[in-house]
C-alpha cells in the first residue's frame, strides 16, 4: 500500500518538478528570433557617420542592402545612450579595419537616437572605422525584430540572415562568424549549385544551434 | 488507542490540504505560463501627449480617422512590447512601442487586415510578440491544461474524502491499524 502511494506521489511530482526545472534553464529576456535562415529585410538608409580610410562612405550617401549582395554583412544596431555598445565599439572598429580587404562590410545602424549625438559619441569613443546610417522611426529596426541595442546581424553572401547576436559581440563570435560565412560564400562561388547550398545550410544550422544553446 | 487515531486523522486532513494547495498551485502556474495580458497595476497608460511621432506615409485624414485608430488599438493591445515586461505596445509609453504602433497604423492604412499586421510582427519577432498565444497545435495545452487540472484535482479530492470518511472498519482493515471500534473524538 505504501509502495503504491509512494509510486503515485513520485509519478505526480516528477513531471511538475521536471517542468519547473526546465523553466529555470530558460531566460525570459531571451527572445528567439525567427530571422536566421531567412532573407534579410531590405533597407535604404542614409549615412550620417562616414567611417575612416578605405571603409569611408560620404555623409548623406544612401546604403542599399541589395548593393551589398555577394559580401558578408555585419549589421550592428547601436545608440549613443546604450552602455553595452561602448563595450563592443573598439572591437567592431578594429575587426572592420582588419577585414577591410576582404568581402565583408560592416555597417552601423543608429537606433532611436539623434545623428548629432551619434557623431559626438563616435568622436568620444575615438572614431569608428566603418560607416553608420540613421534609421528614422526605427522602421528597419522593427523589420529586423530588434528589441534592444546592441544587436548584431550577420548576413551571408546571398543576403540571408545567418546569425543574430544579442548584446555586445565578443572577439571569438565576431571572427568565427565572419570567417565561416566567408568560407561558405567562397564555396558557393567555387562550386555553384548543390554543394555550395548545403555548405551554407550547414553554416546556418550551426548558427541556429549556437543561438538556441545560449 | 485514542491519541493514535486522532493523529492518523490529523495526518489525513493535512494530506488533503496539501494536495489541494498543490493542485491550485500547479493550475496557477500553468495559467501563468503564457503571460496573459495582465497589465500590472499602475502601469503607465497612454497619455495622448506621447502620440506617434513619425507618420510618414499617413495622410491627415488617416491620422484622424477614428475607425483606423480603433483598429490600431485592437491590434496594438495584442502585441507585446519588446522592451517592457508583460505590456502591450498599446499600453507602453516606450519609444519602440510607439514606433511599432505607427507601423501597425500605417500597415492598416494601406488596407492590410488585422491578421496581416499581426502576421508581419510574428514574422519578425516570432509568436512571442503575441501576448496571447494562438489557440492551435501545442498551444492548446495552455488553454486546456488548467481546466483539466482543476477538474482532475476536484475529482481526486472528492474521491479521497469519500474514501477517508467511509466506514472506518473498511479503511482500517486496509491500513492494518486494527479493527477497533471507532471511538468518538
Amino acid at each position: 500500500m505504501n509502495w503504491k502511494r509512494a509510486t503515485i506521489a513520485a509519478a505526480t511530482a516528477a513531471p511538475v518538478i521536471g517542468l519547473l526545472a526546465w523553466g529555470m534553464t530558460r531566460d525570459p529576456n531571451d527572445i528567439p528570433s525567427p530571422l536566421p535562415g531567412r532573407e534579410a529585410p531590405a533597407f535604404q538608409l542614409a549615412v550620417f557617420a562616414p567611417g575612416q580610410g578605405d571603409l569611408q562612405r560620404p555623409i548623406g550617401d544612401t546604403v542599399k542592402l541589395a548593393d551589398l549582395r555577394g559580401q558578408v554583412v555585419v549589421l550592428n544596431f547601436w545608440a549613443s545612450w546604450c552602455l553595452a555598445c561602448r563595450d563592443e565599439h573598439a572591437l567592431l572598429s578594429t575587426v572592420a579595419r582588419e577585414y577591410s580587404d576582404r568581402p565583408v562590410k560592416f555597417l552601423g545602424v543608429l537606433y532611436n537616437d539623434v545623428p548629432d549625438k551619434g557623431l559626438a559619441w563616435i568622436a568620444e569613443m575615438g572614431g569608428q572605422s566603418y560607416p553608420s546610417v540613421d534609421d528614422p522611426g526605427a522602421r528597419v529596426a522593427i523589420d529586423y525584430g530588434l528589441y534592444g541595442v546592441p544587436e548584431t546581424f550577420f548576413l551571408d553572401v546571398n543576403g540571408r540572415v545567418a546569425y543574430k547576436h544579442t548584446g555586445p559581440v565578443t572577439p571569438t563570435v565576431l571572427r568565427v562568424k565572419i570567417d565561416s560565412l566567408m568560407a561558405a560564400g567562397a564555396a558557393t562561388e567555387a562550386t555553384p549549385g548543390a554543394s555550395g547550398d548545403s555548405a551554407k545550410a550547414d553554416a546556418a544550422g550551426k548558427d541556429v544551434k549556437a543561438r538556441t544553446g545560449r | 488507542m485514542m491519541p493514535l487515531r486522532g493523529l492518523v486523522r490529523a495526518a489525513r486532513v493535512l494530506a488533503a490540504a496539501t494536495l489541494l494547495v498543490a493542485t491550485v498551485q500547479v493550475t496557477a502556474a500553468a495559467a501563468q505560463a503564457p503571460e496573459l495580458p495582465a497589465a500590472p497595476k499602475g502601469a503607465p497608460q497612454d497619455s495622448g501627449a506621447l502620440r506617434v511621432q513619425v507618420l510618414g506615409t499617413l495622410s491627415d485624414a488617416q491620422k484622424n480617422d477614428p475607425v483606423l485608430e480603433a483598429k490600431t488599438k485592437t491590434v496594438a493591445s495584442e502585441l507585446r512590447c519588446p522592451v517592457c515586461q508583460g505590456l502591450s505596445i498599446q499600453d507602453s509609453p516606450s519609444e519602440l512601442a510607439q514606433q511599432m504602433r505607427t507601423v501597425v497604423k500605417e500597415r492598416l492604412a494601406t488596407g492590410q487586415s488585422e491578421q496581416d499586421v499581426k502576421d508581419y510582427f510574428i514574422s519578425k519577432y516570432g509568436e512571442w510578440i503575441l501576448l496571447e498565444p494562438q489557440a492551435h497545435g501545442f498551444n492548446l495545452l495552455v488553454y486546456a491544461l488548467p481546466a483539466l487540472l482543476v477538474v482532475g484535482g476536484a475529482g481526486l479530492i472528492v474521491l479521497l474524502v469519500k474514501r477517508w470518511t467511509a466506514a472506518p472498519s473498511a479503511v482500517a482493515a486496509g491500513d492494518g491499524a486494527g479493527a477497533d471500534e471507532v471511538s468518538p473524538d
